[in-house]
């Protein structure tokens, strides 16, 4: 073989075989996402030399057979078949858990009979020594006629013989397991009879290979965790316990870095505007390019705590036990056992919510979890809500202790939540299921997770995030700046000209006078034409233009509403709340002579930041999530009618 | 009889499937007619259910466990 050709190795296995782990240690931070020709199914691949060759690794989804089911599973039968895919191998190393070794070797036995060359690696043989099963693997070697490495995640001893292996030249396995041709004429009956006749034919070599010894340890520790975590009263406990520390983690220990995180950026941003020569290039770099690059960086320490226990979830078998106590409940509303954690994390931020999605097997109910999770009140709407709450709930006790602001809050959330399972329930009947709904999965063993997996884990999520939906924020932001700084004719001309007059120069400090050239602005503006074009539409919600600018300019993320609100009300300080709330207070609707913010549009506009998709970065995710702009358009059509409908009838019903 | 008939701690031994869609999962997943089973456990809320088979454990939803037909196997 020539050194300078790559060879080109796929890995295959059954799920929980440990396969991905392999392909860590095999490929390192050496790796790249992407797609498989022709499928939105995603392709990870990764690259190592060895022994001077240079390789590349592909992971290809896990599944038990060579059937396929869905679109997942598909992948492995239809690139093996076509030897003109680019990926198509030219060895396969199959990695089976060598604690259930009968169900692995299917899928491998299948894979050899279509003729490509395979290297068999018996992985987690350090738990099969504490089972009471052990297997002749020379034996084993000789009945399969393929080369077989033993390895486990703590040792790499089998990993090096593996890896020098494969700068080896590959033999095609010399014997088909399943040998006699089964003459059925109907697919699936074929399918079927010769799932038994590999059982059997697997049976037989097992019988030769494979023998007892005393009781194991490991299976047992298992089903007494089992007893524990899957119990009616305990399970339920602990699972509570576990999603509040998730909850409060991504709520609370994220919170400082991205604090840090924003400082770094508006000082940054302050730096250059200081720096950089004034004009349009230098307001585009800060105030569009920059507020948009930011936008995506703050969401790197929820993402990447969120998937910390997630991966460490999964790793540890905890997940498949979630599924198994909730599934029962969920599957009533479309949902799965695996929605919890995404619906539970969207109280948090729906962006690493709906990445988790990904742990979600049947397309259906991972579709409805994912238009669901935005409904969940994110830390986003919190400064609008305790603006607006603040402004028209008074800071008052009932019984004594409960604080009526605090008890409004808490029905938001609530609300949320009592849409977000509505609209699953709505979606169950109207999305169309791909497949059939399984609920067929192995309990995997609990083991201890592997930490190198965790942290390969969170990079890589925070690296999708970043490149597929980092692109369509920075975009979004790019064109709300625009919208927010320009204004048609000569129109922010006329109002520098209009407040450079002398008597303003009297009556106001520079200052001041600054902050009213920029409210004026604001309104003369494309999102401030924007807004008073909205107003016809949205004043049967008790909605004015000036939340209409606030509407247009929050569709970057909600928080920006309390900002909006500060430039239109000229409070230079838009962390300073007491101010705008003061001022938004003061504000008399011409029409009735009474306040412009009554309680009536107040909880109006909550019910309608609590229901609108107002957030380019969900569109962004859920774009990158499901690989198609369908799915965020609906979403957004969904949530916005939802948002204007409720808005309307509360208002027309408090006014 | 049905697996979703048997009790937790009872085996019984895979004769047959009622379903053709889920028959193929089954059997891919080691449930072959003939292969002993164990169920092992029902989950707090009635549904699904975990059975052992072939050294592992699998879990499933009622109405998929009425398409295994079974023959209990008393052992006593």
């Amino acid at each position: 073989m020539a050194a300078e050709q790559t060879i080109k190795i796929a890995l295959a296995g059954n799920p929980n075989s440990g396969k991905s782990t392999l392909f860590n240690i095999l490929t390192g931070l050496n790796q790249k996402i992407g797609n498989f020709p022709g499928v939105t199914v995603d392709k990870k691949s990764g690259f190592a030399k060895i022994n001077n060759t240079q390789i590349e690794f592909t992971d290809f989804p896990g599944s038990y057979s060579l059937n396929a089911l869905s679109a997942d599973e598909k992948v492995l039968p239809d690139v093996l078949a076509d030897k003109n895919n680019p990926v198509h191998p030219d060895c396969v190393v199959y990695v089976a858990d060598a604690t259930n070794l009968r169900r692995s070797l299917f899928l491998c036995t299948q894979i050899m009979d279509t003729g490509i060359p395979l290297i068999l690696v018996l992985n987690m043989i350090d738990l099969l020594e504490k089972s009471d099963e052990e297997i002749d693997v020379v034996k084993l070697s000789g009945e399969l006629g393929i080369k077989i490495f033993t390895a486990n995640a703590r040792d790499k001893k089998g990993i090096e013989e593996l890896k020098n292996s494969l700068t080896e030249p590959f033999e095609i396995p010399k014997k088909k397991i399943l040998s006699s041709e089964i003459t059925e004429t109907d697919k699936a009956k074929k399918q079927r009879s010769e799932t038994i006749e590999r059982y059997k034919a697997i049976g037989e070599i097992l019988k030769k290979v494979v023998s007892k010894k005393s009781v194991g340890l490991n299976s047992s520790l298992t089903k007494k965790l089992d007893n524990i975590l899957t119990h009616r009263i305990f399970g339920f406990l602990i699972f509570f316990a576990v999603l509040f520390l998730v909850f409060q983690s991504i709520f609370s220990w994220s919170a400082l870095p991205m604090e840090w995180i924003e400082q770094l950026f508006s000082s940054f941003s302050e730096w250059l505007l200081n720096t950089l020569p004034q004009g349009v290039l230098t307001e585009l770099v800060v105030n569009g390019i920059l507020a948009g690059i930011s936008g995506v960086v703050v969401f790197i320490p929820q993402i990447a705590l969120l998937f910390v226990f997630i991966s460490i979830l999964e790793d540890t078998g905890y997940m498949a036990r979630v599924s198994f106590i909730t599934d029962r409940l969920l599957r009533k509303f479309g949902l799965n056992g695996r929605s919890v954690i995404p619906l539970i994390s969207g109280v948090a931020c729906a962006v690493p919510a709906i990445m988790a999605t990904r742990t979600i097997p049947n397309w259906k109910e991972r579709i409805i979890t994912i238009m669901v999770t935005p409904l969940m009140s994110c830390s986003a709407r919190l400064p609008v809500y305790t603006l607006l709450i603040s402004l028209v709930v008074p800071s008052e006790k009932v019984f004594g202790f409960l604080n009526v602001q605090g008890i409004a809050l808490m029905v938001l959330y609530l609300i949320g939540f009592l849409a977000a399972i509505l609209v699953a329930l709505v979606l169950k009947f109207i999305i169309k299921a791909r497949e059939r709904s399984f609920f067929i999965m192995e309990l995997p063993v609990y083991r201890s997770p592997r930490w190198s997996s965790v942290g390969l884990a969170v990079v890589e999520k925070v690296k999708t995030f970043v490149f597929e939906a980092g692109k369509v924020i920075v975009a979004i932001s790019i064109i709300l700046w625009a919208l927010s700084s320009y204004a048609p004719g000569n129109r922010f001309q006329k109002i520098e000209e209009h407040f450079r007059a002398p008597e303003f120069a009297q009556q106001h400090t520079p200052e001041e006078l600054e902050k009213l050239i920029a409210t004026e602005k604001l309104e003369q503006s494309y999102a401030g034409i924007m807004g008073h074009a909205l107003e016809p539409v949205i004043r049967p919600l008790g909605f004015d233009w000036k939340i209409g600018i606030a509407l247009v300019t929050s569709f970057a993320a909600r928080e920006v509403f309390v900002g909006t609100m500060a430039t239109i009300y000229s409070v230079g300080d838009e962390n300073n709340t007491l101010s705008i709330r003061e001022k938004m207070q003061a504000e008399i609707n011409p029409e009735t002579g009474e306040k412009r913010y009554s309680t009536a549009v107040a909880f109006s506009l909550m019910i309608f930041y609590a229901f609108a998709m107002q957030c380019m970065s969900t569109i962004a995710i859920v774009y990158s999530e499901t690989k198609s702009w369908k799915w965020p358009a609906l979403q957004f059509i969904y949530m916005s009618a939802l948002a204007y409908l409720s808005a309307l009838v509360v208002y027309q019903v408090m006014k | 009889m049905k697996l979703s008939e048997l009790k937790p701690g009872q085996t019984a031994v895979i004769k047959d499937f009622s379903d053709d869609d889920l028959s193929l999962r089954f059997l891919e997943m080691g449930c072959v007619p003939g292969e002993e089973i164990l169920l092992e456990r029902i989950a707090p809320l009635g549904d699904p259910i975990a059975i052992r088979v072939s050294g592992y454990s699998l879990c499933l939803r009622q109405s998929e466990a009425e398409s295994i037909i079974i023959s209990s196997v008393d052992r006593n």
